[in-house]
């Protein structure tokens, strides 16, 4: 059996503590070592954006970076995204839009926008598309995913 | 069981208070939060990691498999290969599926599985596979399904002869012939006064879901097994996994998850009949999920098409025949059904002269899947240029050529149904009428417009309706939720009861709780679980009321059920107050116990579905790019139960076709492997590819629904490549005939007709 490294880390703003080997991946570890699922893997190579998380408010793909390297660092996965009983406004406006269908993706999708929203919180339809070309969706065709992005975004702008 | 809907029941003049609006689906707020549980979802105590090893090779005899090193290895629980699954006789349905699951004689195409392991870690069970030992004798292989057709081509099955084809008594890849025709196509052309003749080509795409498949398989100590799995066709699953591990179906359970995108590409099982092997021989629970790799390398591709299509018309604009030779690419077994492209590809115009032959092939590429209307947006890419072709010869507005040939109602057609009311004639006029059709086609850019149907379906549906205590109620269903069914029929159960929508929630069935439910494909969920629910409703209705009369101490018959309540149904019946649904389902213990409806139906009454694409692209003269600028789709839904996620089929059906149209392709090397089994090489559209996919939903009711309803998944695909390339032909002067339309290819037409000019 392969060595195991022992993580301290935060996620969602809890603390962890893992086991992992050296060559799992930190999508991996939250999902198979800690079941946090709601991260998805599409296709552990980068190219799909479902296992989008945050480490250290810094947007990245799970699939591509290890689990020993969120060593006291801070992890946002979908799981976190709602506050309570409050879903974040892109997960309302995803629901109200029918910014999802299948739903695999929309994870990914809502960490993506999110930081998209903190980081422009007017973002032009240009902006978010460019933005959100790392995550793949196969049944929209991204109109309604859009949308929903725009309506969130105003939103939380109070316009 | 008889059912309530003889007849639909349909009823053009009932208000309708929920159907028709669009309520945040009750599944929606799992996807949100990442609660939903998907294929690889599915954590159980003492669960092992199953792994496939796969053949490197496109067509290798495989002569010995060595696996006694990995079974040493510690944390291996369990290895299979082909010797533990049941032998059964090759070129049978059966033999090819569990061949297409577990290589046998032969290793078919590159990532066909030959062997599998069960472990106690991922990276054990990647370790085993290294271990394993597989003699190959490699064979000439043959990718190219034209290749594949010539007598001197690699041999894939040597029982096969071709079906269709009299006297055929050699082995061969085509698998078979079919004939289909209607009246006199070569008098047809001689009446014709313009006659457009073309070959197209068009390449296997994968059908994309984000979700490779994933499952968890379990058999218990008495042979019991339970699959968990993302599928569209639990039943299917479960009655092809009996027959080919020989295990009686009633000790089969599937539990489908949440589907992350299924598109007719999990239709048909893969790791699924290895896990359970693997969990039969482990003892212990065994997930197998699929890397992207996989996926690309062995699962369902759409298949790829060689088409002759001509057609003829007189001056008038009147069709006066058409004919077509179409070869079809079915991967390494049989299973396109390329039938459905003769019967659908010509049929939305009034013709009556038709000739087509077609031929399906297989080759050393991984077994072809459905994908949305299977095998017909591939021939419709031809038939829908040859149409734009003659209206421009004609001088006719493209729409108004097809306007002027639309079937109607009563038009039979060459599959043998005679069409009842179908809305072909109002989407194309809706079309003609809408912003984007009546704006100028911006400068630089083209325009093309192209038209599509699909038959819709119906078939084997079951599902249940109980009525809880406090008067809420819950759905069974039989059929997969692949983008939103669960609403949609929750939707119609409400409307029935006159209750509000939250009341509802519905359930996807495992197998021990239904019925069979056919497979969720063809665009039938929505119209035929509906069907059943609203059946299931009325038969709960009839039960209300029936306990209302008892508890009122009148006949059955002089109640009657009305927005959500039971009254009496006439004034001479008493004065009673009018009693809810919960009122009544609180009483159950006192009456006779629970309410509930129940409904079994092979659902019939289908109705046809036709869209019309418009689309302005603008290509990039010295790069070849071609840009989508602006896209509508107008389609008949019959009715839109829910016209936001109506929208969304449209919408997510075109921005599929714009990737097959624009980039999708497999690229095989000469060793017969697959060079591009990523995302990061098998491009499809990324959100900055597209703009806003603009929609129209015209209804035009199917009288066979109770509510009206067509389907709307297969047809928003169906016309996109055709469009797409009818607009780059507008806009370089050279309709392209091959797919995809990539830059390289684009740019070579641009050069030809720019030399042409001179």
């Amino acid at each position: 059996m392969s060595k195991k490294y022992h993580v301290t880390t935060t996620i969602n703003g809890d603390d962890y503590e893992f086991l992992c080997e050296a060559q799992q991946t930190l999508l991996d570890v939250l999902r198979d070592e800690l079941m946090l699922s709601g991260t998805k893997e599409g296709c552990a190579t980068g190219d799909c954006g479902a296992c989008t998380v945050m480490v250290d408010d810094t947007m990245v793909c799970s699939c591509l970076v290890l689990g020993v390297e969120v060593e006291g660092t801070k992890v946002e996965t979908i799981e976190g995204m709602a506050k309570g009983d409050t879903l974040h406004p892109l997960q309302q406006k995803f629901l109200e839009l029918n910014g999802l269908q299948c739903g695999i993706c929309t994870p990914g999708i809502l960490i993506a926008a999110k930081a998209l929203l903190e980081r422009n919180p007017d973002p032009t339809e240009t902006e978010i598309r460019y933005w959100l070309a790392g995550n793949l969706c196969r049944c929209t065709g991204y109109d309604k995913i859009i949308r929903s992005v725009q309506a969130a975004a105003k939103e939380m702008r109070g316009a | 069981m008889a059912t309530i809907l003889e007849k639909s029941g349909f009823n053009p003049d009932k208000k309708l208070k929920i159907v028709g609006t669009s309520p945040v689906k009750h599944d929606g707020i799992d996807k949100v939060t990442g609660r939903a549980k998907f294929g690889a979802d599915l954590y159980l105590p003492g669960m092992l990691v199953g792994k496939i090893l796969r053949s490197p090779h496109p067509h290798a005899r495989i002569k010995s498999i060595d696996i006694s090193a990995a079974e040493k290895l510690p944390g291996v629980k369990a290895v299979v290969t082909r010797a533990d699954f049941p032998e059964i006789k090759a070129g049978t349905p059966d033999g090819d599926m569990t061949r297409n699951a577990m290589a046998r004689e032969k290793a078919l195409y590159d990532g066909h599985p030959v062997a599998a392991v069960a472990a106690t870690s991922e990276s054990i069970a990647k370790a085993a596979l290294k271990l394993i030992k597989v003699d190959y004798e490699i064979l000439p292989h043959v990718i190219d399904p034209v290749e594949a057709m010539k007598p001197t081509a690699p041999i894939l099955h040597e029982h096969v002869r071709t079906k269709g084809v009299k006297g055929a008594d050699q082995p061969t890849n085509v698998i078979e012939r079919l004939d289909l025709a209607m009246g006199d196509a070569d008098a047809g052309f001689k009446e014709a006064d313009v006659i457009v003749e073309h070959e197209y080509d068009t390449k296997p795409m994968h059908q994309g879901y984000i979700e490779p498949q994933g499952c968890v398989a379990t058999c218990t100590e008495d042979g019991q097994i339970e699959l968990w799995c993302c599928t569209q066709a639990p039943w299917v699953f479960r009655d092809r996994l009996s027959n080919i591990l020989k295990i009686e179906a009633a000790k089969i359970r599937v539990q489908q998850s949440e589907m992350g995108g299924g598109f007719g590409g999990k239709t048909g099982f893969y790791g699924e009949p290895v896990a359970i092997q693997l969990a039969r021989k482990a003892k212990r629970p065994v997930k197998i999920a699929l890397t992207r790799n996989e996926v690309f390398r062995a699962t369902g591709p759409v298949s790829g098409t060689k088409s002759r299509i001509k057609m003829g018309a007189k001056k008038d604009g009147t069709i006066t025949a058409a004919e077509a030779e179409l070869a079809f690419q079915t991967g390494a077994f049989t299973g396109s059904m390329f039938i459905n492209a003769p019967q659908a590809m010509f049929t939305r115009y009034n013709l009556k002269n038709v000739k087509t032959v077609s031929y399906e092939v297989v080759s050393n590429r991984p077994k072809v899947n459905s994908f949305r209307a299977p095998c017909v947006p591939q021939v419709v890419f031809g038939v829908e240029g040859v149409i734009d072709e003659l209206a421009r010869k004609i001088g006719m507005d493209p729409i108004d050529f097809r306007l002027k040939n639309a079937a109607t109602e009563g038009y039979k057609t060459i599959y043998g149904e005679t069409f009842g009311p179908i809305g072909f004639v109002e989407t194309l006029k809706a079309a003609k009428a809408c912003d984007h059709y009546t704006s100028p086609v911006p400068p630089g850019q083209g325009r093309g417009v192209a038209a599509g149907f699909w038959f819709n379906r119906g078939g084997e549906t079951t599902g249940t309706l109980n009525i809880a205590i406090d008067g809420s109620v819950t759905l069974i269903l039989g059929t997969s939720d692949v983008a939103g069914s669960r609403i949609s029929i929750s939707m119609m159960a409400a409307e029935e009861l006159g209750i509000p929508v939250d009341k509802v929630r519905a359930i996807m069935a495992d197998t021990h709780s239904l019925g069979f439910n056919r497979v969720t494909a063809g665009s039938r969920t929505t119209f035929s679980t509906g069907m059943v629910i609203v059946d299931s409703a009325r038969k709960a209705i009839a039960e209300l009321c029936k306990r209302a009369a008892g508890l009122w101490g009148v006949p059955d018959d002089a109640v009657t059920f009305e927005d959500g309540y039971c009254k009496p149904a006439g004034a001479n019946v008493g004065t009673f107050e009018p009693l809810s649904i919960a009122q009544i389902a609180a009483k159950t213990m006192a009456t006779h116990g629970a309410i509930a409806g129940h409904s079994e139906m092979n659902v019939t009454g289908a109705g046809p579905g036709f869209g019309l694409h418009i689309v302005d692209v603008e290509v990039d003269q010295e790069t070849g790019r071609a840009d989508i600028k602006r896209y509508t789709v107008v389609e008949d839904a019959g009715k839109a139960i829910h016209p936001l996620q109506v929208e969304g089929q449209y919408q997510g059906g075109a921005v599929q076709g714009i990737g097959w149209a624009l980039n999708e392709e497999y690229y095989y090397g000469e060793d017969g492997r697959l060079q591009n089994p990523s995302f990061l090489d098998y491009r499809m559209p990324v959100a900055s590819d597209v703009p806003m996919i603009g929609t129209e939903i015209v209804e035009v009711p199917n009288p066979r629904h109770p509510y009206g309803l067509r389907g709307v998944g297969e047809v928003p695909v169906v016309p996109t490549m055709a469009a797409i390339a009818n607009a780059i032909g507008q806009c370089i002067g050279v309709r392209p005939s091959s797919l995809p339309m990539s830059p390289p290819k684009l740019l070579k037409l641009i050069e030809e007709a720019r030399a042409q000019r001179g």
